[in-house]
């Protein structure tokens, strides 16, 4: 399994971490909401198919990856930077400019 | 009932092995059942089993997507043994360790169970300690487990390397006598031969596509093979666990599916008489009645469906072996595969009436499933049967993560590739 990493280019597996599944959306951390927060720790979508995921480059760049890859075929569809693009992230930013 | 036994044998040899008949009938669905248990692996065959033998409840089917015995039955490494650290595990394994001692005799079917005994090496001072303490809890609650010194080891392994130049040192090691292996093919054909006698439908080649619901009941599924109908559906398919809760409209579970790879080398002498594990790493092996020996490690570490794994597991792997056993290193590898297992998010599995009304569930089973067949049919059973669990699996809920009531073996938190 070759990953493509943005900035160092296409690497072997062996030199990823794999960080779990990058479907689910951390709450916000003062949140009390436990239902939310168990969903967080716990509960995966786990398809059989195309699966966001994100991987580090812990031996390359260290860079955090957001990856689209087939369950199925292994098959890698999308590679990006992580940063930015996490939902929870994005949108605590932007509760702060609020 | 005694089809197989050496009168028999000797008959049929004498007329030219002509007169065996089918281990079990090829039935056409019926519309509806009592019982569609869907998966015929080996927790689903022996659930059919017990369904009617314990229950009297015959008037089951049991569904599979592809040939029986295709799956992880057919796919594992044949380990059994009991050696947890928490009591609800203990407890569980050692009922089916107990099942397991007269499989054989209970099914008229060889399953080779071989009580070969089953030993993990420690390597540091605090591991041996740590097994220690896992040892002195299983015998807390009746299960054999004793602690070995490195003299002890190497007579029982002579090939280990226990030198003070080893890569890890061995330091002890934990064993458990009763522990061995046993043929998993034979069990998977044991359990549906004794399934179908007692009038159980086993359909091959009938892959569920949907549930039937009234509401919220499930009613029954829909399949290949047409709609079949059924008072209860009870769903043990183990890495497939995901897709078949979604046909279900269940969206999220607490599994992960990965992928665990497993090695056999070309046929040997008689080179170890018993399964050993690493305890740097992660890594098994034990030697087949053919010769070969038998091993694995970790999982691939991502999720996967695929059936096969990648390289760098296989170059660990054989690391591993290397560490132990340094005059391994010419020994060919003859094939490699790969099963996709459903890591729950405790390590431990899941058997519970529900999430649904008319339905159960058996999953996360992680990469131990094997050893637990018997016991995961009998309490399944159980727990189809009277709607409720047995006390053996009543820990085993579905609602457990998010009550806060894991049973999380080895304290590796919610990260399914670690356990």
């Amino acid at each position: 399994m070759l990953i493509t990493c943005p900035y160092c280019g296409p690497r072997d597996v062996i030199e990823f971490t794999y960080q779990g599944d990058g479907n689910r959306d951390r709450p916000d951390p003062a949140s009390q909401n436990f239902e939310a927060w168990n969903a967080y720790v716990y509960d995966r979508l786990n398809p059989a198919g195309d699966h966001n995921e994100i991987w580090q480059h812990s031996g390359g760049c260290r860079a955090h990856l957001r990856v689209v890859r087939n369950t199925l075929t292994h098959e890698i569809l999308s590679v990006a930077f992580m940063r930015g693009t996490h939902t929870s992230t994005a949108r605590r930013k932007a509760e702060d400019k609020s | 009932m005694a089809e197989y036994s050496a009168f028999s044998l000797l008959a049929n040899a004498l007329k030219g092995n002509k007169d065996w008949k089918p281990a079990w009938r090829k039935p056409d669905p019926k519309a509806s059942y009592d019982v569609i248990i869907i998966g015929g692996g080996g927790h689903g065959l022996a659930t059919a089993y017990y369904l009617a033998k314990e229950h009297g409840i015959t008037n089951v089917a049991v569904l599979e997507k592809g040939w029986l015995g295709s799956g992880n039955v057919g796919r594992n490494t044949t380990a059994v043994r009991s050696n947890y650290l928490l009591p609800a595990n203990t407890r569980f394994y050692e009922h089916s360790m107990k099942l397991w001692e007269n499989l054989s005799h209970e099914l008229n079917y060889n399953v080779m169970f071989s009580q070969r005994g089953c030993l993990n090496l420690a390597h540091t001072p605090a591991q041996f300690d740590d097994y220690a303490r896992r040892g002195n809890a299983m015998r807390h609650l009746g299960v054999d487990a004793e602690l070995m010194t490195p003299a002890q080891i190497k007579r029982l392994i002579s090939a280990l390397d226990i030198s003070d130049s080893a890569r890890f040192p061995v330091v002890g090691g934990l064993m458990q006598r009763r522990a061995g292996t046993a043929r998993h093919d034979a069990v998977a054909w044991g359990y549906a031969r004794g399934a179908d006698r007692r009038g159980v439908d086993i359909i091959e080649n009938c892959e569920v596509t949907g549930f039937l619901r009234d509401g919220d009941r499930v009613t029954g599924v829909a399949t290949s093979r047409g709609d079949i109908r059924a008072k209860k559906v009870a769903v043990a398919v183990a890495g497939s666990t995901g897709r078949v809760m979604q046909l279900a409209g269940v969206e999220t579970m607490p599994i992960e599916s990965h992928v665990l790879q497993a090695f056999v080398t070309e046929s040997l002498k008689p080179f170890i008489d018993t399964v050993v594990t690493f305890g740097m790493g992660h890594f098994y092996m034990s030697q087949s009645d053919k010769g070969g020996l038998i091993y694995g490690g970790d999982i691939d570490g991502y999720n996967s469906y695929a059936q096969r794994g990648n390289l760098p597991i296989v170059d660990e792997v054989m690391s591993e072996m290397l560490a132990l056993f340094p005059g391994l290193a010419r020994v060919r590898m003859l094939r490699s595969w790969g099963g996709v297992c459903d890591m729950s998010m405790d390590g431990s599995p899941i058997i519970t009436t529900g999430p649904l009304p008319g339905m159960y569930l058996n999953c996360g089973w992680c990469y131990g499933g094997f050893k637990a067949t018997p016991a995961s049919g009998w309490c399944f059973a159980w727990t189809i049967a009277k709607d409720q669990p047995h006390d053996l699996n009543a820990p085993f809920t579905l609602d457990r993560f998010h009550r806060g009531l894991l049973i999380d073996d080895k304290g590796q938190g919610a990260n399914p590739r670690l356990h």
